[in-house]
C-alpha cells in the first residue's frame, strides 16, 4: 500500500510536468484560431443551378480559361511549359482537370468572378500599383451569375472520379511547394535518367535541376521567397496549425503571400494523406508492431511477477 | 607465480586464472542490499538498461547518420526514418529513451534527497551522481544538435552564447567553442564527436565510479536505519533469510528490478510506438535556417528549470543565478546541517523544504517553457528568487532539526 502511495505520487507529479510542458505551453505559445470546416461561410453561395454542357462552352470560349490552364481531363494541353509560365505569370497557372473534385465550388465560383478575393490576396494585390496576374470574369453577355455556375458545374464534372492523394497534393499546393521526400519539384516529378557511364555526369538530369532552378527563381520573386517545402511539413506542424493554415493562411500567418486555396474537408484530407505518406511513412508499421511489443512485455512483467514472488518466499 | 593445476571443468579452468566465483560473490550473490526498500530503489537499475538502450539505438542510427550540415537533416528524417529498415524505431527508441532518462534521473535524485541518501558517507555516491547529471546534460544537449534543425541551430546558438559570460563579453570563447561566428560546419562536427565519443566514454567511467562509491557505505533503505551488513548477511547465510535484514543482489534484489522494469518497459514502448511527440520538438522538424528565428526558443523540457532561473534577470545576475543552480546541488550533502540521515518525512521543517524544492522545481519547468510575457514573467521571477531562497535557506533550517535520538 505504502508502495502505491509513493507510486501515485511519481505518477501525479511527472503528469503534472507533462501537461505543463506540452498540452498547456502549447496552448498559450500559439494562437488559437477555431476553423470553419472547410465552409468558406464568407463567400456567396451559388444562386443558379449549373449546366456542364453551357459551362464546357464557356471553359472554352469565352471564359477564356484555357488561354492560360490546361485541363488534361478534357485533352486541353497547357499553352505554355512551366518555365515559360513562371517568368509570364510568376507561378504556373494549375491545370483545372481536379479543382473541381478538390475545391468548394462557393471557392470556384468567386475565384471566377474575383480571384483575389477569393484567395484572400487583397493585401497584394490591390488591382493598381500590382495586379493579379487571373483577370476576373465579367460575363459572355448572358446572366454572370449563371454563367459562373455553368463553369463550375463543368469543372465538377469532368473531374468527376477519384483523385489520389498525389494528384491532390501537386494541384493544391504542388505548383509552389517541392516535395523532396516525395522526389517532387515545382515543374513535376524528378525523371529518371541515367548517367553516362564513362563521364559519370548525368546531363539530363542536370538539365532538370537547372529548369527547377528557373522556375524557383521567378517563383521566390512573386511570392517574396521561396515557399518552403513540404516533405516533412506534417511534423512540423501541428494538425490544428495545418488545419486552420490551409482554410485560410491569413488567420495564422498576417500578411503571407500563399493565398487561400479553397480546398473542400475531402480535398484537405487527400493533400494530408500525401504529406503523411512522405513526411512520416513509418505509420503504418509502428501502429502493427507496437502492439506486439507492448503485448510481449505485458507477458515479460507477469513472468517477471511470479519469479519475484518465488524468490522473494523465503525473505518476508 | 600462483599454482595451476589441470582444470576439471571449464569453469575451473576460468577461476583458476580469472577467480569467477570469487568475482560473481562479490559483485553479485555475496552484495548485500537491504531487504526494506520499494521500487523507487529500482530507480538506478532502470537508469542503466535506459543507457543501454540508448547506446544500441545511438550505435544503429550512427551507421546511417551524417555529420555534415548540408546532409545531417535529411540522413535524420529522410534516409533513417524512411529508407532504412526499422531505422524510425532506433530513432524513436533512441529520442524517447533521451527524454525518458532524465525523468527518470529526477525521480533517482529526489528518491535520494528525501531519503537523505546523501548523507552520513554516502557523499561520494551523490556527488558521482550529480558528475553523471551533468555529464548526461551535455550528451542530451549535443545530442539534440545533431538533426540539424531550426531548434538544433538556435538552441545551439543560445546556449553557446552563454559562454560570452554576460558582460564579459568573451566573444573569442564563444567563437572557439562554436569553430566559427554562428554555428556552422565545424561546430556540427565537434558535437558530434562529442556526442558519440568523448561525453559517452565519460559517462561509462562515471557510472563505474558511481557504482564503486555505493561499495563501502551500501545502499540506504527507506527508513534511514543503520545496519551491520556483516552480521546480517551472516544471518542470511546460516538461513535466516526472514529474519535478515539483507538480501543478496543476485536474485533477490535483482528479481524486484527486473518486475519494476518490466512495468518500465510497457510505459517506455508505449510512449515510443504512440506518444513519442513529447520528445521529439515540431520546431526541429524545419531545417536549419540561420536567417529565420523561431518565435519560441526553448530547451527541452529537462533543462527548462535552469533555463527559468536564467531567463527572468537582466544579463548578468541571470548567469549568475544560472551558475549557482548548476553547482547547487553538488554542494548538498555539506548544505544540509541535520546530523538526521532518515526519510525527511520525519525530519519536520526538513519536510516541508523538501516538497517546497520539488514544487518549486515542476513550476521553473512549466514556467521555462511559456513565453515570457505578462503574468508569466512575474511568477517566472517568484519562483527562480524562492529557488534560490531555498537553497540559502537550507544550512539554517538544517541547523535547527532537532537530532532524533536512538538510531
Amino acid at each position: 500500500m505504502k508502495e502505491l502511495k509513493i507510486l501515485l505520487i511519481v505518477i501525479f507529479f511527472a503528469l503534472l510536468t507533462y501537461w505543463g510542458v506540452e498540452p498547456f505551453a502549447h496552448s498559450k505559445m500559439h494562437k488559437h484560431v477555431e476553423d470553419n470546416k472547410f465552409s468558406y461561410v464568407d463567400l456567396p453561395p451559388l444562386t443558379k443551378k449549373g449546366d456542364a454542357t453551357r459551362g464546357k462552352a464557356l471553359v472554352m470560349g469565352a471564359g477564356a480559361c484555357v488561354g492560360c490552364h490546361s485541363i488534361k481531363a478534357a485533352g486541353i494541353p497547357a499553352p505554355m511549359d512551366p518555365n515559360t509560365a513562371a517568368a509570364s505569370y510568376g507561378v504556373n497557372p494549375p491545370d483545372l482537370s481536379n479543382v473541381g473534385a478538390l475545391m468548394d465550388e462557393r471557392f470556384l465560383a468567386e475565384l471566377i468572378k474575383n480571384p483575389t478575393k477569393a484567395l484572400i490576396l487583397e493585401h497584394k494585390f490591390d488591382g493598381k500599383t500590382r495586379v493579379f496576374p487571373m483577370p476576373s470574369f465579367m460575363g459572355a453577355g448572358g446572366d454572370k451569375e449563371q454563367e459562373v455556375a455553368d463553369m463550375v458545374a463543368y469543372l465538377k464534372k469532368i473531374s468527376n472520379k477519384e483523385v489520389s492523394p498525389k494528384e491532390a497534393y501537386v494541384t493544391s499546393c504542388g505548383r509552389c511547394h517541392a516535395n523532396r521526400y516525395g522526389k517532387y519539384e515545382q515543374i513535376g516529378f524528378v525523371p529518371k535518367t541515367k548517367s553516362n557511364i564513362k563521364t559519370n555526369q548525368d546531363i539530363d538530369l542536370l538539365k532538370f535541376k537547372e529548369k527547377v532552378a528557373d522556375y524557383q527563381g521567378n517563383l521566390a520573386e512573386y511570392m517574396g521567397k521561396l515557399p518552403p517545402d513540404l516533405s516533412i511539413m506534417i511534423r512540423a506542424r501541428s494538425e490544428d496549425f495545418m488545419k486552420t493554415f490551409i482554410e485560410d493562411p491569413q488567420s495564422q500567418l498576417k500578411g503571407t503571400a500563399m493565398p487561400r486555396v479553397g480546398l473542400t474537408n475531402e480535398g484537405y484530407e487527400k493533400v494530408m494523406k500525401y504529406l503523411e505518406e512522405t513526411g512520416d511513412p513509418s505509420k503504418p508499421a509502428r501502429d502493427a508492431l507496437g502492439i506486439k511489443v507492448i503485448g510481449f512485455f505485458v507477458i515479460f512483467t507477469i513472468l517477471a511477477l511470479l519469479w519475484k514472488k518465488s524468490v522473494w518466499r523465503d525473505l518476508h | 607465480m600462483a599454482h595451476f593445476t589441470k582444470a576439471t571443468s571449464i569453469h575451473d579452468w576460468l577461476n583458476q586464472r580469472l577467480a569467477v566465483d570469487k568475482v560473481e560473490k562479490v559483485l553479485a550473490t555475496e552484495y548485500w542490499i537491504p531487504k526494506n526498500i520499494n521500487f523507487l530503489w529500482a530507480m538506478g537499475m532502470i537508469l542503466a538498461v535506459t543507457f543501454g538502450l540508448l547506446l544500441i539505438s545511438g550505435i544503429f542510427l550512427l551507421m546511417y547518420y551524417k555529420p555534415d550540415t548540408k546532409l545531417a537533416f535529411d540522413s535524420v528524417n529522410y534516409t533513417i526514418m524512411s529508407q532504412v529498415g526499422y531505422g524510425w524505431l532506433w530513432r524513436h527508441v533512441h529520442a524517447v529513451a533521451a527524454s525518458v532518462v532524465f525523468l527518470i534521473i529526477y525521480i533517482h535524485m529526489f528518491t535520494a534527497i528525501y531519503y537523505g541518501s546523501y548523507k552520513k558517507g554516502r557523499e561520494m555516491i551523490w556527488i558521482s551522481g550529480m558528475l553523471l547529471f551533468v555529464t548526461f546534460s551535455a550528451e542530451a544537449f549535443s545530442g539534440y544538435m545533431l538533426p540539424w534543425g531550426q531548434m538544433s541551430y538556435w538552441a545551439g546558438m543560445v546556449i553557446t552564447n552563454i559562454f560570452s559570460m554576460g558582460s564579459l563579453n568573451l566573444n573569442g570563447l564563444v567563437e572557439w567553442i562554436r569553430g566559427g561566428y554562428v554555428p556552422g560546419d565545424a561546430y556540427l562536427t565537434r558535437f558530434f564527436m562529442l556526442h558519440v565519443v568523448l561525453l559517452p566514454l565519460v559517462i561509462m567511467a562515471l557510472i563505474v565510479f558511481h557504482f564503486a562509491a555505493l561499495r563501502i557505505p551500501h545502499v540506504n533503505n527507506q527508513d534511514g536505519e543503520e545496519i551491520d551488513f556483516e552480521e546480517e548477511s551472516a544471518k542470511y547465510l546460516a538461513g535466516s533469510t526472514r529474519q535478515s535484514k539483507v538480501i543478496r543482489f543476485q536474485f533477490d534484489f535483482l528479481s524486484k528490478d527486473i518486475l519494476v522494469l518490466g512495468f518500465f518497459f510497457i510505459f517506455f514502448f508505449y510512449l515510443v510506438f504512440y506518444h513519442f511527440e513529447f520528445a521529439m520538438d515540431p520546431v526541429n522538424f524545419d531545417p536549419a535556417n540561420g536567417l529565420k528565428t523561431p518565435t519560441h526558443i526553448y530547451p527541452e523540457w529537462y533543462f527548462l528549470w535552469s533555463y527559468e532561473i536564467l531567463r527572468p534577470f537582466p544579463k548578468n545576475p541571470g548567469l549568475i543565478a544560472f551558475g549557482f543552480a548548476q553547482v547547487i546541488f553538488f554542494l548538498l550533502p555539506f548544505l544540509d546541517r541535520s546530523p538526521n540521515a532518515v526519510p525527511a518525512g520525519r525530519r519536520g521543517i526538513f519536510k516541508v523544504w523538501f516538497w517546497l524544492l520539488l514544487i518549486n522545481m515542476v513550476a521553473l519547468t512549466i514556467l521555462g517553457k511559456l513565453p515570457p510575457v505578462g503574468i508569466y514573467t512575474t511568477y517566472g521571477t517568484i519562483a527562480a528568487y524562492f529557488f534560490i531562497g531555498l537553497w540559502i535557506a537550507l544550512p539554517i533550517v538544517t541547523k535547527l532539526e532537532k537530532p532524533i535520538g536512538g538510531k
